[in-house]
């Protein structure tokens, strides 16, 4: 039995192990030496572990009576997951350096927030639930202050610990209440318990942990923090921020809706359909006024949360499904865009000011180009990929009798379009100005941005073959 | 006799004053992680409680691992802090505002 179970969580057991001993080893040796080679080998070892992940392995099985659970979806979110990751950390490689930020810990804690991350889209209890969120919160509260010697990441930091901690606190609240009122922490058995009807004190510990949960989605009215923390961290930190935990707490979020209260689902869809309509508005309306980058792209990740809520609200298969597909899409975009936003730099010094992209498109036309299509695809401009994402959560909400929420989202695209248009509108046609952009760019960077552009319009020949695998990810969750 | 609406009770006490304990102080960061362990240890009560009454361990296994990650979180959260005060001079939670939000 035990043999069986430690089989099934071999890839985050490989994963800690190897950074405890990654840790271990650059501490007593050569330290921040080794940073550039812990990123190449941490990279490779995630990329190995989403190859692995994604080939071995067809049906669902369980770990340690329940408490960890291997199918289709939580398959398709750690590949997810480790392949952005991977990504992030190349790209930040250069950038780090060249700040003297490279430290060895910065791989390493990534990795631990990645097997927190595997642990919460695998979770099949309230307590693996609660380990596996605190293991990929802890090690990205220490990575949102990164730059020590800076009051902006410093105070990121802050911020993100009281709110993410006060965030646990409300899941927590909500977890000692389920477990009270259902008699048992597993999914299973609160399914089981909730089969005619959700008592007051379940509804109770469903809403608690929608709250916790939505913290940790940065969903409005729950998104505070989320602002400041993107600013605030140095930009190969947000970029991760806007990537991979997104995607585990989307997944984590749906299996406790599906697999836990799935019974419930007129229960709890209205509680995430307000989260989405309020998100993608808020995201949208309050990004418009915003003059750094990376502040637009903290609203512009509320929004679209807004929309991969949509497809969770819908309570169907295909809405799980549309969901992991606008989620597949969305991290693609992403880290395209942070690939230029990372670029930007004004005699070696970062620049994250929308108005110094006036008449980008002059010296860098390529570049400017294929930023061009990602913030079309961002805003969802037909033919791009972003547009096929959103039109999949429309669907599904409409099908499930949500045609309000569905006019809604459409409303939000396009006043979130404005924003989207206002930065191509700068690199295009915005006012000459003497101080300009330096010309560099490291190669890495260049090569993640054309190929993100790349994606967003190849994809659309057939998504890259995602959607049946999203497919067999959500029947696996909802039955 | 004490029931199990008493525990109840004193829990959702403790963990509404740690609520308002992060949102209504403006002195001192200090004072908001002892608000968070507040709200970590009403959580604890509702769960020995819950655990007595159903007769089930689980309950009291959960505890002990939430007591574990609040040690964690509170040794993070004062790391944190220390390099904020080195840069900032003071832990004033009106101070923690470079950034507009």
């Amino acid at each position: 039995m035990l043999s069986q179970d430690l089989n099934t969580i071999l890839p985050e057991i490989i994963l800690s192990l190897f950074a405890m001993g990654a840790l271990l080893g650059a501490v007593y040796t050569v330290k921040d030496k080794a940073a550039t080679l812990l990123v190449w080998i941490t990279s490779g070892l995630f990329v190995a572990l989403a190859f692995w992940i994604g080939t071995v392995g067809e049906e669902a099985t369980t770990a340690f009576n329940g408490m960890f659970v291997d199918d289709a979806f939580s398959r398709f979110a750690k590949v997810t997951i480790l392949l952005a990751a991977a990504a992030v950390l190349i790209m930040s490689q250069e950038y780090m350096a060249k700040r003297d930020l490279l430290r060895f810990e910065y791989p390493i804690l990534i990795a631990l927030s990645v097997v927190g991350m595997m642990m919460m889209v695998s979770a099949g209890d309230l307590m693996s639930l609660y380990m596996g969120l605190e293991l990929q919160s802890l090690a990205l509260y220490v990575v949102a202050s990164l730059r020590r010697d800076s009051v902006k990441s410093t105070e990121a930091g802050l911020k993100y610990f009281v709110l993410g901690a006060l965030s646990s606190g409300l899941l927590l609240y909500g977890a000692s209440l389920t477990y009270g009122f259902a008699g048992t922490t597993s999914f299973a058995g609160i399914i089981d318990a909730t089969s005619d009807g959700v008592s007051l004190g379940l509804l109770f510990g469903l809403v608690f942990m929608s709250a916790g949960f939505a913290f940790k989605v940065s969903a409005a009215p729950f998104h505070m923090w989320t602002p400041d923390v993107y600013e605030g961290s140095p930009t190969p930190v947000t970029a991760f921020f806007a990537t991979a935990p997104k995607v585990a707490a989307m997944g984590l979020f749906a299996r406790v809706m599906h697999d836990a209260f799935g019974n419930s689902v007129s229960d709890w869809q209205q509680i995430v359909a307000f989260l989405s309509v309020i998100s993608m508005f808020l995201g949208a309306i309050a990004a418009i006024g915003q003059t750094d980058i990376k502040r637009l792209m903290a609203y512009s990740s509320i929004a679209h949360m807004g929309f991969a809520l949509m497809g969770l609200a819908s309570g169907t298969a295909f809405g799980v499904q549309a969901m992991l597909v606008y989620l597949a899409i969305y991290v693609a975009m992403n880290i395209g865009t942070f690939a230029f936003i990372l670029s930007l730099q004004k005699d070696g010094v970062p620049v994250t000011n929308i108005a110094s992209l006036n008449m980008y498109s002059k010296r860098e036309p390529l570049k400017a180009l294929a930023m061009l299509i990602l913030l079309f695809s961002l805003a969802g401009v037909p033919p791009m990929l972003g547009f096929f994402g959103k039109f999949y959560v429309l669907q599904a909400a409409y099908d499930a009798g949500l045609a309000w929420l569905a006019v809604a989202g459409v409303v939000a695209s396009v006043i979130g379009a404005f924003y989207y248009l206002r930065i191509v509108f700068f690199m295009y046609f915005g006012a000459e100005q003497d101080e300009q952009l330096d010309r560099s760019g490291s190669p890495i960077l260049w090569g993640f941005l054309v190929a993100s552009a790349a994606v967003m319009i190849l994809g659309v020949i057939n998504l890259f073959g995602i959607e049946p695998l999203a497919e067999a990810a959500s029947l696996a969750l909802v039955n | 006799m004490i029931g199990l609406e008493h525990y109840l009770t004193v829990a959702a006490s403790l963990f509404v004053i740690g609520i308002f304990g992060l949102f209504l102080n403006r002195k001192n960061v200090i004072i908001l992680l002892m608000s968070i362990e507040l709200m970590l240890l009403a959580v604890n009560i509702n769960m020995v409680a819950f655990s007595s009454f159903l007769g089930d361990l689980v309950g009291q296994v959960f505890t002990l691992f939430v007591l574990t990650v609040a040690a964690a979180e509170a040794a993070i959260g004062l790391a944190i802090l220390v390099c904020f005060f080195r840069n900032r001079g003071t832990i004033d939670v009106e101070d923690v505002n470079v950034m507009k939000g």
